[in-house]
């Protein structure tokens, strides 16, 4: 099937559901729908062609005619995904089966005082103000046709909102199971972060695929850090080896906001994330924190984008792979500073371990700067593990298979030892533990 | 302890040890001096299996054994340490950690039950204070953002955890403050020891004020050219290196 072709699926879909729910849905949402829609339409699949997509081809998941979702959770219990995906059981947490909010279990009776975590769904349902006036403002699908596909068919997903002031000092956990048992199914769930002025709080969003079907999730996340706001956001992703994962971040920061957002891509066979954060306050700062583990013939694009646009704002990024067998990584990491962002400090990272001959990666950073008194520096290595770490190593008696598993783990548990979330940096070391073999 | 005999080794196509004769009994300390490019790190590596190096000609014996036939951790389990001169950063990984893996490694070879994560506790609490380091720098990632002195420390701490018979210092007290060099050389003579052979690489007599050699041999362009007691290296202190350029010239 042919991209142009492909898209046809979506635009059909799309018909179909306006006739069935366009009555009940408020008029701000069939108009975001309609625009989404229409980018979609313009914008198509993207291609090679593409610069922003040129290592990453798309025809595996615009080639697949998908459905969407309809009561998987009937034949699903806690217990499938809780430990899977790695979140504190005690915690609050909403959970999403194949991108539709599923209440049984989901936690939501302890939130703290000034915090808000309900689904999506019951916003649009109470015709929500603040959901009207926030949702497309900063992921706009204009020029990015995942974000105008899963606008165009927004219907559900998570809104997690701080009162100014207040702090969430317990982690909110989202969930997103795709059950991949039947029909492909995709999902389009849209979350919006919304944080006060001087509010605080970690969030965690956890995909998951349970079953060893084809599957597609393409996930939207909004993120708005009002002034001094601190924010530790999470993406943890594993997706089964038959999903497909596209996922966008578009954080906007004001002044003296601070952002740390760690991205975990353990899974999947198709997926890319976009992360995007405009520094649009004096003052801002931002980490990027990455990690990604393939294997097989797993491909995992990590393209992030650092928009500069107000003074004194700093970035920092850190995004570390491990490939193995034929597996492909894609980083790219695009910073511009623009003409009134004087005195930036930007500075970015990306590392990469190939394990196997065949494994490859692609990376590539691009500096846009247009202002003149700025701090800029990237850095990329790929290569194969330190032979000199190596030999340290052995030469204190560990045989070369463990010396080897111990660089590996050390490598990716650099990035997982820079999180907040006690619980969730101890599930990662042993999930890494389990995977390099090492201890 | 340690029998070597007309040592050779290249790297790539250069000769860099070119016939290396020196036996070293239990219980001695040998200091090993020469000017920058003379071969002595490279020594150090080839008795310690570094790759990088070919051994074209010669044989070292070790308790008995043939050292060169031994991979680096083999050797390790057997009893030989080397304290780099540069330690290698490793972030994502404590020296707790590793060391704790390193000796359990070591100490399973030698037929000893492994040890559990608190009885490894017990036993480095009391390592860290030879070298007067801090727990919660052994808590940090191995040697990384350390200076050049807790490096430094650092290697004598894991020489002192992992009790090697032969312990090959490779220019320890370079980088080292005043300072840095007493806690380091105090850490080294703590633990000499009649079962256990060291062999110091410097470029400098300063280290041999604090740590005193039984020996003291000057390696030059791939050989041992001279060899004698402590008094050798105040008689280098005074003349410098030329001194022995200059002898070795006159013979060939």
């Amino acid at each position: 099937m042919m991209a142009s072709e492909s898209k046809e699926q979506y635009l059909a879909a799309y018909r179909q559901t306006q006739s069935h729910v366009a009555k009940r849905v408020p008029a701000w949402l069939s108009d975001l729908r309609a625009a989404g829609l229409a980018s979609f339409d313009a914008l198509g699949f993207p291609t090679l062609k593409n610069e922003d997509w040129k290592y990453t081809n798309l025809e595996p998941i615009a080639a697949q005619s998908f459905v969407r979702a309809n009561g998987e959770a009937k034949n699903l219990s806690a217990s499938d995904f809780v430990a899977r995906s790695m979140i504190d059981p005690t915690a609050p947490r909403l959970v999403f089966v194949n991108g539709i909010y599923t209440a049984e279990f989901s936690q939501t009776a302890t939130l703290e005082r000034g915090v808000v975590v309900a689904s999506l769904g019951e916003f649009i349902a109470a015709n929500d103000a603040t959901a009207a006036s926030s949702l497309g403002c900063y992921a706009s699908g204009q020029h990015q046709p995942f974000v105008a596909l899963n606008t165009a068919f927004l219907e559900d997903g998570a809104v997690v909102s701080i009162g100014a002031g207040y702090c969430a000092e317990r982690p909110i956990y989202l969930v997103f199971v795709s059950t991949a048992a039947g029909e492909p199914v995709v999902s389009h769930p849209r979350t919006l972060i919304l944080l006060g002025a001087g509010s605080e709080a970690k969030i965690v969003e956890s995909y998951l695929g349970l079953g060893g079907g084809r599957y597609f999730c393409n996930t939207v996340t909004e993120l708005v850090g009002g002034p001094d706001a601190v924010i530790e956001h999470y993406r943890l992703q594993q997706e089964s080896d038959a999903g497909f994962h596209v996922s966008a971040l578009e954080a906007h920061l004001e002044r003296g906001c601070n952002l740390t957002a760690h991205a975990v891509s353990l899974g999947g066979a198709l997926v890319r994330n976009n992360v995007r954060v405009t520094l649009d306050g004096e003052g801002s700062r931002c980490v990027l924190n990455g990690l990604y583990l393939a294997d097989g013939k797993q491909h995992i694009d990590n393209f992030t984008e650092i928009e500069h646009v107000k003074p004194r704002a700093s970035s920092l990024e850190l995004y570390k792979g491990i490939l193995g067998g034929s597996a492909h990584g894609v980083f790219n990491g695009k910073i511009v500073v623009h003409k009134d962002a004087q005195k930036t400090d930007a500075r970015q990272t990306n590392k990469n371990l190939l394990l196997s001959p065949n494994a490859m990666v692609n990376t590539k950073p691009q500096l846009e700067i247009y202002a003149d008194d700025v701090k800029c520096s990237h850095g990329s290595t790929i290569g194969q593990m330190d032979s000199d770490a190596l030999f340290y190593l052995r030469s204190r008696g560990l045989g070369i298979e463990e010396a080897r598993s111990l660089l590996s783990f050390a490598f990716a548990s650099d990035v997982v030892g820079r999180m907040k979330i006690e619980s969730l940096r101890q599930r990662l070391d042993d999930y890494l533990v389990a995977r390099f073999g090492s201890r | 302890m340690l029998d070597i005999k007309g040592l050779r080794a290249k790297i790539g196509s250069k000769e860099i040890l070119r016939g290396i004769n020196l036996h070293i009994g239990a219980g001695e300390v040998h200091a090993i001096m020469g000017p920058n490019a003379s071969g002595k790190s490279t020594l150090a590596h080839v008795l310690s299996g570094r790759e990088n190096y070919e051994v074209t000609a010669g044989s070292v014996t070790y308790l008995g054994k043939d050292l060169l036939a031994m991979s680096p951790e083999l050797r390790a389990r057997e009893g030989v340490f080397l304290a780099f001169q540069y330690p290698v950063e490793i972030p994502g990984v404590s020296t707790t950690y590793f060391l704790k893996a390193a000796l359990n490694a070591v100490r399973k070879h030698r037929g000893l039950e492994e040890l559990d994560a608190m009885e490894f506790l017990t036993l480095i609490k009391d390592k860290l204070k030879l070298v007067e380091m801090d727990q919660v720098l052994a808590n940090r990632a191995l040697n990384e953002g350390f200076s050049g002195g807790e490096k430094k420390r650092n290697e004598i701490l894991q020489m002192a955890v992992l009790d090697p018979a032969l312990a090959l210092l490779d220019e320890t007290d370079s980088g080292l403050d005043i300072d840095a060099l007493r806690i380091v050389a105090g850490g080294v003579n703590a633990l000499r020891r009649k079962d256990r052979a060291m062999v110091l690489i410097t470029h400098y007599q300063r280290l041999l004020d604090y740590i005193v050699p039984d020996f003291i041999h000057v390696l030059y362009d791939g050989r041992i050219v001279k060899s004698g007691t402590k008094e050798l290296a105040l008689e280098l202190e005074s003349k410098g290196y030329d001194w022995i350029k200059s002898e070795v010239a006159a013979v060939h």
